[in-house]
């Protein structure tokens, strides 16, 4: 749930997502759910030459499961919260 | 998720699919693993040397797991593209593990 609570901080900046199966893709961040899937508003394909079939597609939901990488702006973060977040929840849940 | 994905039924959209494949119909239906209903749909097969091929499929559902993305058709831009120029190698297929 942490990272679905971090996504959620980040509705409506510009992210990138890289795929699996190497389709890269740039837009704003409409919305974010339990799984992580994303629904992507303004979408350009990073290579629209090599992928033609994904020009005419103004929003995207990309299913969680296959994303890669997802890259956002530095300043839209506080790592060291985030760092923070996390240990707190690693160290949590050991019994 | 089911709300981000129900703004777009009944839509025009392309599903890419995690074998490389992209789907185009109408969206009729959804759920929470993204199973989906694609009413008259039909696969755009793209080629280096070729231009687009359209196979007609029909009423088809496709189950989640196989979906990589849904995007929605902007019915002008896909009008205005013909699809006789378009040439593309395939899209590779989705890789969980290297």
């Amino acid at each position: 749930m942490l990272f679905y609570s971090f996504f959620k901080t980040l509705v409506n900046k510009e992210i990138a997502v890289e795929l699996k199966n190497d389709v890269a893709l740039t837009g704003r961040l409409h919305s974010v759910d339990q799984y992580l899937n994303i629904k992507l508003l303004e979408t350009k394909v990073v290579d629209a030459e090599r992928y033609p079939q994904l020009t005419s597609m103004t929003s995207v939901f990309i299913r969680g499961s296959v994303v890669r990488y997802i890259q956002i702006p530095k300043a839209d973060v506080d790592v060291d919260l985030l760092q923070d977040a996390a240990r707190k929840q690693n160290t949590s849940s050991q019994p | 998720m089911a709300a981000a994905l129900k703004e777009i039924v009944n839509k025009q959209v392309s599903i890419l699919t995690c074998d490389g494949r992209s789907i185009v119909g109408q969206l009729r239906g959804v759920d929470q693993v993204t199973n989906v209903i694609l009413d008259e749909c039909h696969e755009r097969v793209y080629s280096a040397d070729a231009g687009v091929e359209q196979v007609v499929l029909g009423l088809y559902i496709i189950r989640g797991d196989n979906i990589a993305l849904i995007g929605e058709l902007d019915a002008d831009l896909d009008s205005k593209t013909d699809l006789a120029t378009v040439r593309a190698r395939p899209i590779k297929p989705v890789v969980h593990s290297l």
